[in-house]
């Protein structure tokens, strides 16, 4: 058990990076704390298997250190670190039993054969695999072969931290709210930090305490499921959380307030816009804006049903914005007005929340 | 379940196989067991001698012999090939240029004609031109393949090895690139030292493959005949003679009919049911 720092750390796949484009992570300064559930969230390709490797020190960083508790490991490989790691498709030793498997990582290190006994029966008791320890690993459904190389992570006690590489991909999609409970469950069980990557926010949202979003090598927000949605970072946090994601609307600053297509739109931050920006916008998700007497103009184009809710299209000049209705709220047709709630509307500079003081 | 109306048309397209099946292996075979039963004295004249060939085959010193030097040959070369083409699978580049020049220069072997494999080694291995038996006798040893048993087989046995190692190597390469690179990141963190990632990784997911290699070189080893009858001709005396030389001596040489014929059939039955319960044992664990 330990706390994680990433110091500085950036990395680079290619010999002689040049510019910040060569970089597969630009550069990272985090802390994870013992015992946490994170979720690091982001696209393909966001760095987010990148960040996962460096921790687990199957990748040595570029530049940067990595300390667990004070301890630098920056350079110490996978097998020193007291780490586990779960892959997004299960691997297991298809010539051993589920008992051989859960054994291997206590076996590989020298553990007494009674201790091993101990605790690979705890951890199948917890997995609900103990009918299963003779079984051949082969054999398994693809679910359980997945719990089990959750459990060989499980089954040492000096785990520092415990990580999920898209742990869900290849799972039925039945069985996926079932594993994630299990996760979920096993976390409050054995408190291990355990860092959940996935490019799902219904995975991240779920699992996690803290969820990390990344984007292009970089991380732009860090918070609970509640921050992130309520107070998307930035434009990309909006977008890739929520469904439909936030409105992101161009606009005007003067006179300490924002300007959407010339109608004043009350907004956080909008006095604190810095005034050399490129690119100004408004925030503001579905979910918060309603339909009114008077406010911004928009012509209502197209109404989906989302079953407890419906969603609809409405346009403003060039912009389009989408409305979330509730059950029995009604939705006017053709030309109406819409009212942004002003505590969860936000003013974006080139793509960043504007912090009010 | 859809149960399709039969098309006896379908029958018609299927002939031309059926045909080109029955002249060139059905026919053939079935004039082999035709001999296999029978004894003629000439003038075609057949006349029914039941398992008799067969007895005197089970029976006969010679054949006990010829099957044993073949066993023999077939054993010596899976247990060196097998670990040998592992080993070097393993210790060849996974990426890069190399892995080109690797793959080319393992396969060379592969694609040298049989009989002129038999006649460079025949060439290699003569004692007072060839390179092998000149620098062997240079160095002191007593090395004369013509005249010498261990000497020949030494010589049939290293042919054998460097003709065919390479096809086991290449199948367990190919075996060894598809392991996901995840399987090794998890025998790191778990701790394995290397030969356990070997014992339990590399060599499962090997299995299937080398199945097929050991299937591939036992059945090929054990009906080899062009290399070694070029090599060694099936001496000296008959220290060499596998059974398929020895088949070809009795049927063609000798012109025993029947007695080769009632081999043939027997020999055949030997390697069909080795290769079954090889290919049985293996996959019994295997689902579908």
């Amino acid at each position: 058990m330990a706390r994680i720092t990433l110091d500085h750390i950036r990395h680079s796949y290619m010999p002689n990076p040049q510019g910040p484009e060569d970089y597969a992570l630009k550069h990272l300064d985090l802390e994870w704390q013992d015992g946490g559930a994170y979720a690091l969230l982001g696209p393909s390709g966001c760095g987010k298997s990148t960040l996962l490797n460096i921790i687990s020190g199957l990748v040595a960083p570029s530049e940067g250190r990595i300390l667990f508790d004070d301890a630098d490991v920056t350079h110490l490989p996978p097998d020193q670190r007291n780490i586990a790691q779960v892959f997004q498709f299960p691997v297991i030793y298809d010539t051993m039993s589920v008992y051989d498997n859960l054994a291997f990582p206590l076996r590989n290190r020298g553990v007494d054969a009674g201790h091993v006994d101990a605790r690979v029966r705890e951890i199948a008791e917890m997995l609900e695999m103990s009918d299963m320890l003779g079984a051949r690993a082969s054999g398994l459904p693809s679910d359980s072969k997945q719990k089990l190389s959750m459990g060989r992570g499980l089954v040492r006690d000096d785990v520092n931290v415990i990580m999920f590489d898209e742990p869900l991909t290849v799972i039925d999609p039945h069985l996926k709210w079932k594993l994630r409970s299990k996760l979920k469950e096993l976390h409050y069980r054995v408190r291990a930090t355990m860092i959940y990557v996935t490019h799902d926010q219904t995975e991240a949202l779920t699992f996690a305490d803290q969820v990390v979003v990344m984007q292009e090598g970089e991380v732009v927000q860090i918070g609970t499921p509640i921050e992130l949605f309520e107070a998307p970072a930035h434009t990309f946090v909006g977008h890739f959380i929520g469904s439909p994601g936030m409105n992101v609307l161009p606009c005007e600053v003067r006179d300490g307030g924002a300007f959407f297509n010339g109608v004043r739109v009350d907004a956080k931050g909008a006095a604190h816009a810095p005034s050399g920006a490129d690119r100004l916008e408004i925030g503001v998700r579905p979910e918060f804006i309603s339909f009114a007497e008077a406010g911004v103009p928009v012509e209502v184009t197209r109404v989906v049903d989302a079953g407890r809710y419906r969603v609809a299209e409405a346009r403003a000049g060039d912009a389009r914005i989408n409305v979330l209705a509730r059950e029995g709220q009604a939705i006017p047709e053709g030309v109406a007005h819409l009212a942004f709630d002003p505590e969860k509307t936000g003013v974006y500079a080139d793509g960043w929340l504007v912090r009010e003081g | 379940m859809v149960t399709k109306p039969d098309n006896l048309g379908a029958w018609f397209f299927v002939l031309p196989v059926v045909l080109l099946v029955a002249f060139n292996a059905l026919v053939p075979l079935m004039t082999v067991v035709n001999y296999a039963f029978q004894e003629t004295f000439g003038n075609n004249l057949f006349f029914w001698h039941g398992v008799g060939w067969f007895e005197d085959i089970l029976r006969s010193e010679r054949f006990h012999a010829a099957l044993g030097r073949q066993l023999l040959f077939t054993g010596i070369i899976l247990a060196i090939q097998i670990p040998l083409g592992v080993i070097i699978a393993l210790t060849m580049p996974k990426k890069g240029v190399w892995v080109s020049v690797c793959l080319v220069l393992m396969a060379l072997p592969l694609l040298i004609p049989w009989n002129v494999v038999g006649s460079m080694w025949n060439i290699f291995a003569l004692p007072d031109i060839g390179m092998l038996g000149y620098t062997l006798n240079w160095l002191g040893f007593n090395y004369n393949m013509t005249q010498q048993p261990l000497s020949a087989w030494m010589t049939l046995i290293a042919m054998d090895v460097w003709h065919w190692t390479s096809l086991v190597a290449l199948l367990a390469y190919a075996g060894l690139t598809s392991i996901p690179d995840a399987y090794y990141q998890a025998a790191k963190i778990d701790g394995a030292r290397p030969w356990a990632i070997f014992r339990h990784i590399q060599l499962p997911k090997m299995k299937r493959v080398l199945t097929i290699a050991i299937l591939l070189r036992f059945m090929d080893s054990f009906m080899v005949y062009t290399e070694p009858l070029i090599l060694t001709g099936g001496g000296p005396g008959n220290s060499t003679t596998l059974l398929s030389i020895d088949l070809v001596k009795i049927a063609l040489g000798q012109f025993d009919l029947g007695p080769a014929a009632a081999m043939s059939l027997i020999y055949f039955l030997i390697t069909l049911l080795v290769s079954w319960l090889f290919y049985t044992v293996m996959t019994r664990h295997d689902n579908a």
